[in-house]
């Protein structure tokens, strides 16, 4: 998850001019660093290019918009380098 | 081009979907009101109109590769570089190809040629959703027969 997290933490800090060390674990992509949706859509594009997946933003949206998963669980960053992790684990 | 109607490409040359990559082709009109005024007495095609035409080549591509089942909005235009002068009554060469398909969204790079020479490029990025009604996506079909989008794209050409 560290290597997830340094990845991730160096495609924000890049993608979206954020001092590298104020993007922490804890970090929400949204309500802490201030990233907005089409901003995040660079990042996807990044992260999707790092570690060859496809993050399922629709699907992460869709939940959220229909109450059945939080912001949090997608957004905050450790949660988020889980579920790349994990990606990157069902790929093979 | 049909400028009035912001169709800035007049026909989807080839669509590869294994290569991931689409040609198109476009006229600049000779006459148009846009002239009158960029410029008046040096009239030139708009760099944004030769942006909005490499979307609209890029999008069509998106439309292809999603078989037709989404529709793809411009969000993003990186690193556009216009190269040089494109008067009234240039043959344009368009060309896109897919970088990335993500959730939701899709990035091509696109560029013009005119008389083999690279006028302009670009990265482009589309959020890719569900056509907001039939009825837009039945409109889009008929602007696709006008530009003879292969409605079942070849894989090659």
């Amino acid at each position: 998850m560290s290597s997830t997290f340094d990845t991730v933490a160096g495609i924000i800090a890049e993608t979206c001019n954020i001092e590298r060390e104020t993007i922490k674990p804890e970090s929400h992509a949204i309500d802490d660093l201030g990233i907005d949706s089409l901003d995040f859509l660079d990042i996807a594009f990044a992260i999707d290019k790092a570690f060859g997946i496809k993050l399922p933003l629709e699907q992460w949206t869709q939940e959220v918009n229909d109450g059945k998963a939080t912001t949090e669980q997608y957004f905050v960053l450790q949660n988020l380098c889980s579920r790349i992790d994990d990606l990157v684990a069902a790929k093979g | 081009m049909r400028l009035e109607y912001f169709q800035l490409i007049d026909r989807i040359v080839d669509v590869n979907l294994d290569q991931q990559t689409i040609r198109t082709e476009a006229i600049v009109p000779t006459a148009s009101t846009i002239f009158e005024g960029h410029f008046p007495g040096y009239p030139l095609m708009p760099g944004v109109l030769l942006i909005e035409a490499m979307a609209q080549t890029s999008g069509w591509l998106v439309i292809a590769v999603t078989k037709f089942t989404r529709m793809p909005f411009l969000v993003a235009v990186k690193e556009a570089k216009l190269r040089s002068f494109v008067p009234p009554g240039a043959t344009l060469a368009l060309s896109a190809k897919l970088l990335h398909e993500g959730s939701g969204f899709a990035v091509t790079k696109a560029e013009i040629r005119s008389e083999g020479k690279l006028v302009c490029n670009a990265e482009i990025t589309f959020r890719v959703m569900e056509f907001p009604n039939p009825a837009f996506r039945v409109s889009m079909e008929k602007v696709a027969g006008a530009l003879e989008f292969p409605m079942r794209a070849p894989a090659n050409g």
